[in-house]
């Protein structure tokens, strides 16, 4: 029939499609670039000696993110299926990854929006003046201000006690936040509505949210570089230190970054490519998407850091400025003499003339190195880190709205990706009822990762979301995504798969490619596999739990895990990655057992897809 | 540190040693020593009464009595009972249009603290005589008693001038152009502001213009779904042409068939006849 011969060979049935190829590259941008990308690269960057920690990160992501990031979307888009679907075509005995997949996206979508929904709830405190977190308040007889507040500081009161509203420890769960439980169900609804017609609402609503990033990072640059302290700041971050390079955790925290910041083995990338159509050049695409995502870590990293030094500033000024009141009460010298420019000079020649009523004064050391050192990564950076420097600038709610609105749109890019490698594998599966529109299908599922995600509501909840990001979210990736990779080359074929990519992008992989996929990539990740395992082995695992009854307050009080949570915490990692031995060994009894199975490629006969005519072009 | 008497009591510096001493209160036979030691004197007041000096330390005696405003210091000193220090940083609060600490403002000081202590006693009588002040720094630090109108020597108790200062704190401070923090009294704590409670929390506020949006954005959209799909339907059952379609997905007649429906067969009457 001349109609079915001059089309593409489509899917079963009508698949959806991305409107322009722009939307699929936002979507696939905006899901790799996430908040780990603002708030972990430049954590690791700082600690890891600065600029020579773009050495092994940019190493990393040559030899072993961009060749991960091209096969997930090349098998995507030449199998137009979801993972479920893609892994089960290349070898029916490999069909757990796709579950694997599957079950650590669903995982890692509780958790993750669980952190929108906390970005949600400080974007809505912060249209208030004062900003909530810049003062104590008072306590009940209004005599002073709470115990609690005074003895830590204001930022770290609001984040742990009114809105975490933490408990001491793990076994003591504490009850339902309600303010949390309302800012979790706004970010839910949020996703939903941007998931109801699937990728027509993601491809629109893309165009914000993986642009916006962009814009509040550059304005945040140009403030910041006007801020003091700044340059302080990003000299601190960008001084390479050579010697750690000689440091294998350095290696071992470059390739997993790298590995983790690039979103692969959620699934997520290959149900983005397989609505592209076929004839469709993935190699440009993933060398895009890979390079632009280290750019905006690297990007990111600058205005951060610029912020930093000058809160590091601005806590040195603070901390002389209190030395210099307690000098000038105790010495009754006139108001202002002492400034922190000659603060030295006072100090020396008062404490050659009096040395025993200086010492009596406990004045505090004050180094800004201290201070810039001081860092944090993960939620520490922008809820309490990043709000006390935000009070400090003028104008701070504009700062704070335009921050947490930053954040939420790149977790909201991000749990597009999440949620797709859940919902495409499903419908995939056939496991939709037909009766039932997508539309419900994709409420129900949100509301059911909703009420799951209640836990992380409780008193407790900020110590699960901590296990569930260290255990679910990694390494199970780095099983799945070995394993990805060895299906890919050594079971479907390196040369079957330079087929497919011929007939994709028109020319057959470089040796480069080849190379990687079959040696370089593999190895790599075993290495980092069985590195990071043997790291995290060594230790008992223990957590920083916020009492304020602890002897130390306001340090936090390290516990180790009880033996309950451990468990849970083995099962958190293990139970994902359990699939792909159940589905070979399950696929092994069925084909031993005579049945005929139905491991063919095409489970239905297609009847758009004839295999006796063959485009000619 | 020596303490200075007005000019007209006279200094008597003894021969045996280098102390130098004036009596102070004439019932408490103390004296002040050059390095500060407090020391009960009535030893050397016997030796001085019978001694030689007797009758010249006799007329100082008197002199010293009759001198009253030499009184008024010994009332305020530094640690003073009843008395409060004050600390003023003008500097820091004022930067560039700090101005200068002189006497007119120690008067205006004075004067401030009389009109407090009138305001909380409604008193007509407190004047500026009765704030003393002593003790000055350069810092600017000073302090402060204050004397009843009635009785000079008598001092107003600690309790009483805490409350005349909190009372009319905020007027003390503009009077100066300085705040709680820059003008301090050391042993009242200012009054810390009472927290502003909005009716409905701020975040509230925001989360429901949100909420709203988005769930009038989700029944918008879930609508027009809905209507697209009936006008979809509609217009399949008008159109013969899509019954093909339907047969497709396997539906024919309304039923839904097994099996895939076979494209080698199909009606050719769609196409254009010739």
């Amino acid at each position: 029939m001349p109609e079915e011969g001059m089309e593409d060979n489509k899917g079963r049935e009508e698949r959806p499609k991305w409107n322009n190829k722009a939307e699929y590259l936002l979507t696939c941008i905006g899901f790799a670039v996430g908040v780990g990308n603002v708030w972990r690269f430049p954590y690791l960057c700082q600690i890891y000696g600065g600029g020579a920690f773009l050495i092994p990160y940019l190493i990393a992501l040559v030899f072993q993110g961009l060749p991960l990031l091209y096969l997930e979307l090349a098998i995507g888009q030449r199998l137009r299926m979801g993972s479920i679907g893609v892994w089960n075509s290349i070898s029916p005995y490999l069909g757990g990854v796709g579950v694997a997949s599957m079950v650590v996206s669903f995982c890692v979508s509780l958790f993750y929006n669980t952190i929108v929904a906390w970005v949600l709830w400080y974007l809505f405190n912060s249209f208030q003046d004062p900003l909530p977190w810049s003062q104590c308040p008072l306590n009940h007889n209004n005599t002073g201000y709470v115990k609690e507040c005074v003895e830590s500081t204001p930022v770290n009161y609001f984040w742990y006690r009114q809105t975490l509203n933490i408990t001491p420890n793990m076994e003591t769960s504490g009850s339902l936040q309600w303010w949390l439980v309302v800012s979790l169900a706004t970010a839910w609804s949020i996703i939903y509505i941007c998931f109801i017609r699937g990728i027509e609402t993601i491809g629109k609503a893309v165009y914000v949210t993986a642009t916006f990033p962009y814009l509040v990072l550059t304005i945040f640059l140009v403030r910041a570089l006007t801020l003091p302290g700044s340059s302080e700041g990003l000299i601190y971050l960008f001084t390479p230190d050579w010697e750690i390079l000689k440091n294998p955790q350095v290696w071992l925290d470059a390739a997993t970054q790298i590995f983790f910041s690039l979103s692969v083995a959620f699934g997520g990338l290959i149900s983005f490519s397989s609505y592209n159509s076929q004839k469709n050049n993935c190699e440009r695409d993933a060398v895009l998407v890979g390079v632009i995502n280290s750019a905006t870590s690297i990007y990111a990293s600058i205005p951060i850091f610029a912020i930093l030094g000058f809160k590091a500033h601005t806590n040195y000024v603070t901390c002389l400025n209190g030395n210099i009141l307690a000098l000038t009460n105790e010495f009754d010298i006139s108001d202002m003499n002492i400034t922190v420019e000659n603060y030295e000079q006072w100090f020396d020649s008062l404490n050659g003339t009096h040395p025993s009523r200086v010492s009596d004064l406990n004045l505090k050391t004050c180094d800004l190195q201290t201070f810039l050192d001081q860092s944090a990564s993960g939620t520490g950076l922008a809820f309490i880190v990043f709000t006390e420097a935000v009070i400090s600038m003028p104008g701070s709610q504009v700062w704070a709205v335009l921050f947490f609105i930053m954040l939420f749109s790149l977790g909201l890019s991000s749990m597009f990706g999440n949620l797709e490698g859940i919902l495409t594998p499903l419908h995939d599966l056939k496991l939709v009822p037909k009766w039932m529109p997508n539309e419900l299908f994709t409420a129900i599922i949100c509301l059911v990762l909703f009420l799951m995600a209640l836990i992380f509501c409780l008193g407790s909840g900020n110590y699960w979301l901590e296990i569930f990001n260290s255990y679910v979210g990694s390494v199970p990736f780095l099983i799945i995504a070995f394993f990805e990779i060895i299906a890919v080359a050594y079971i479907y074929g390196i040369g079957r798969f330079s087929d497919d990519l011929e007939f994709m992008t028109g020319h057959r992989p470089n040796i480069f490619w080849k190379v990687c996929w079959l040696v370089i990539s593999p190895l790599m990740l075993f290495v980092v596999l069985v590195a990071y395992v043997a790291v995290q082995a060594q230790t008992h695992p223990t957590y920083a739990a916020w009492n304020p009854d602890y002897v130390n307050f306001p340090d936090t009080e390290v516990l180790p895990y009880p033996d309950w949570v451990f468990a849970i915490c083995v099962l958190l990692s293990s139970v994902p990655v359990i699939s792909i031995p159940l589905v070979a060994i399950y696929r092994l009894i069925c084909c031993m057992s005579g049945r005929h199975s139905k491991g063919s490629l095409h489970n239905d006969p297609n009847p758009y897809v004839n295999e006796g005519y063959v485009v000619e072009s | 540190m020596l303490y200075r008497p007005k000019a007209d009591t006279i200094r008597r510096r003894w021969q045996n040693n280098s102390h130098i001493c004036f009596f102070t209160k004439p019932e408490s036979n103390l004296c002040w020593v050059k390095c500060t030691k407090r020391i009960a004197c009535n030893k050397q007041l016997h030796d001085l009464q019978h001694g030689q000096e007797g009758m010249l330390v006799w007329v100082l005696f008197l002199l010293c009595q009759g001198v009253a405003p030499a009184l008024t210091q010994d009332l305020c000193q530094r640690d003073a009972p009843n008395g409060y220090k004050v600390r003023i940083s003008l500097k820091t609060a004022l930067g560039e249009d700090a101005y200068e600490w002189n006497q007119s403002e120690m008067f205006f000081f004075r004067a401030t603290m009389a009109f407090a202590m009138r305001r909380h006693f409604q008193m007509e009588t407190y004047n500026v005589d009765n704030i003393i002040l002593c003790v000055q720094t350069s810092r600017v630090s000073f302090w402060f008693v204050v004397t009843s109108p009635d009785n000079a020597t008598m001092l107003i108790p600690k309790a009483d001038v805490e409350k005349a200062v909190r009372m009319a704190r905020h007027r003390i401070n503009n009077a100066f152009l300085l705040s709680d923090r820059t003008l301090e009294f050391l042993g009242i704590h200012p009054t810390l502001a009472a927290p502003v409670n909005p009716d409905t929390p701020p975040w509230l506020i925001v989360f429901g213009v949100v909420i709203g949006a988005v769930c009038a954005g989700i029944i918008a959209l879930l609508v027009s779904s809905l209507l697209q799909k009936r006008r979809k339907e509609k217009g399949m059952t008008e159109d013969g042409q899509d019954e093909e379609d339907m047969q497709v997905k396997g539906v024919e007649n309304g039923i839904n068939l097994d099996g895939t429906y076979n494209r080698g067969f199909t009606d050719d009457d769609r196409f254009t006849k010739l």
